[in-house]
């Protein structure tokens, strides 16, 4: 079984390797400040014991008043996975660094990323849209894209006939 | 003297049969050499995600069918799991049971795809393509018979499987189990050494070990590259820790060596299913599960080995019908990763076998 590991633990020890990195640690998560993403991923990929040499996914989730990038990693040698997380605050110009220099995996998925949800990542060799074509107004998956009137988002808010 | 020579365009797609599907290439070479290749993709994309978050968990289910539309019961699987770990479903072991056998058979339909597709672009042509045709529609009948599709099947549902199997899927399932063994040992040596498909495919596209782990490959294109790596065997799901199966691997990386994965796979799946068969257990198949669904605040990530890689679910709630944001970890999309790198330095016959080895499905790369 694939064990996940403990984001405490984890994220004590990048506390302890990059300092200040951390901004939040929860059994599930470590959530990782932007501006020190590159040298926790660097760390999480090269330490002996943590080995995530694998990144399963890159996805972003929109909080309406922030951007949360989402990272999977797996270890293949020690069979564990950790959720890395990192918050871009500005939701008008997101913007987080690209991985792209520590994973290869990243560059098609940080494109994706940056097309639906209109997140930049500074230092990415080849950043353009991938699905939608160049123009296309802003970007979907953002919940602010596409807002019906009287502030309404698609779908229903509850079922006919459920109180 | 050195000629001068001057870099040539070529544009391979979207229309055109050996892309499988809506896929685009452009193509620079330099005489026929390829020095330069950039995918153009998005041709198919009708925005899952987006649409996913309007509607409710369980209405999102057929949405998955048409993700990869020739594994469509790995979808439902994938997406079912996910929503359950974000709920706290546990699936009964009859269910559990039918899950493994579906996505199994399934698996041989879409390596069976697959495998007569790439011979078809080494060459071989059609032949091995209809001879694989030939297993596949016995494989979607039991779908049929089962669900009433043979696509887009809806089957894997929150908490089991929409239907029970009908009586007359067990016999019609264990003949076919006993009969593919031979069938596949006939491809076996039809295939393995046609000269045209190893001249044609031995050290092309080769993809290193160090560069697939790298770009997040998976499924048959990483192990094709030597790296033992099965979700199936890594995280076990469903019942697959109680079932007996090896997980092949390839030694060079090329794309000969991703065709033979997948043709052991059969040879593995059929494995699978002659256990699961004996070992279906008795009682319901499924648990009751509301229709408007509303899982608690958080997030959850499941994955399960699809016929072409890890494919992973992320949703994460907001305690509402819907999901907030509905993520599709699609291996034929990550799979193109270091397609650019494989490619450089052949020939465009030599980077369509390449494509063919990948073996991706348009619905699922542009979702």
């Amino acid at each position: 079984m694939s064990r996940l590991l403990d984001g405490l633990e984890v994220g004590e020890r990048i506390g302890q390797r990059v300092p200040e990195a951390v901004v939040e640690a929860t059994p599930q998560w470590v959530v990782a400040h932007p501006e020190k993403l590159v040298a926790v991923t660097t760390y999480l990929r090269d330490d002996g014991e943590l080995d995530f040499r694998f990144l399963i996914g890159v996805t972003a989730v929109d909080h309406l008043d922030h951007f949360e990038v989402v990272y999977h990693l797996q270890s293949l040698s020690h069979n564990h996975m950790l959720t890395l997380k990192t918050r871009a605050l500005d939701h008008k110009n997101p913007e987080v660094p690209s991985l792209v220099s520590v994973w290869r995996g990243a560059e098609l998925q940080e494109r994706e990323v940056y097309d639906l949800m209109g997140i930049r990542f500074a230092g990415h060799p080849d950043l353009r849209r991938v699905f939608l074509w160049e123009g296309f107004p802003g970007h979907p998956l953002r919940k602010d894209w596409l807002e019906m009137p009287g502030g309404l988002t698609p779908g229903l808010g509850r079922f006919p006939g459920e109180d | 003297m050195s000629m001068r020579t001057e870099p040539f365009v070529v544009n391979v797609g979207p229309q055109h049969p050996s892309t499988h599907g809506v896929f685009r290439l452009r193509l620079t070479l330099d005489g026929e050499k390829i020095i330069d290749a950039e995918m153009v993709v998005g041709y198919l994309h009708r925005s899952v995600e987006k649409l996913a978050e309007g509607r409710t968990y369980t209405q999102n289910i057929p949405f998955t069918d048409r993700l990869d539309y020739l594994s469509a019961m790995s979808n439902n699987l994938a997406y079912c799991m996910a929503v359950e770990k974000l709920v706290g479903i546990e699936v009964p072991e009859r269910g559990q049971f039918l899950r493994v056998i579906m996505a199994e058979f399934q698996r041989i339909a879409n390596h069976a795809m697959a495998i007569g597709s790439f011979a078809g672009e080494c060459g071989v042509w059609f032949t091995p393509l209809m001879w694989m045709f030939r297993e596949r529609e016995k494989i979607l009948d039991l779908f049929e018979m089962t669900c009433g599709a043979r696509l887009t099947t809806n089957y894997v549902r929150i908490g089991g499987v929409s239907f029970d199997i009908p009586p007359e899927f067990m016999p019609a399932a264990k003949a076919l189990v006993k009969e593919l063994p031979e069938r596949i040992a006939e491809y076996e040596a039809l295939l393995l050494e046609n000269e045209i498909i190893v001249v044609r495919s031995r050290d092309v596209g080769v993809l290193p070990p160090e560069l697939a782990i790298a770009a997040s490959t998976s499924g048959p294109v990483l192990r094709g590259s030597g790296v033992m790596w099965d979700i199936r065997k890594a995280d076990p799901y469903a019942v697959y820790d109680r079932l007996d199966f090896d997980i092949p691997v390839g030694t060079r990386g090329d794309c000969y060596d991703r065709f033979l994965v997948r043709m052991e796979e059969l040879r593995q799946s059929v494995r699978i299913l002659e256990q699961a068969l004996d070992m279906l257990p008795g009682g319901p198949a499924s648990v009751e599960v509301p229709l408007a669904l509303r899982p608690p605040v958080g997030e959850a990530y499941a994955r399960i080995e699809a016929p072409k890689g890890e494919l992973g679910f992320y949703l994460v709630s907001d305690g509402s019908p819907h999901p907030q944001r509905f993520h599709i970890r699609s291996p034929s999309y990550i799979n193109l990763t270091p397609l650019r790198d494989m490619v450089l330095g052949l020939t465009v016959p030599d980077a369509i076998i390449t494509l063919g080895s990948i073996d991706i499905v348009l619905g699922e790369v542009d979702r």
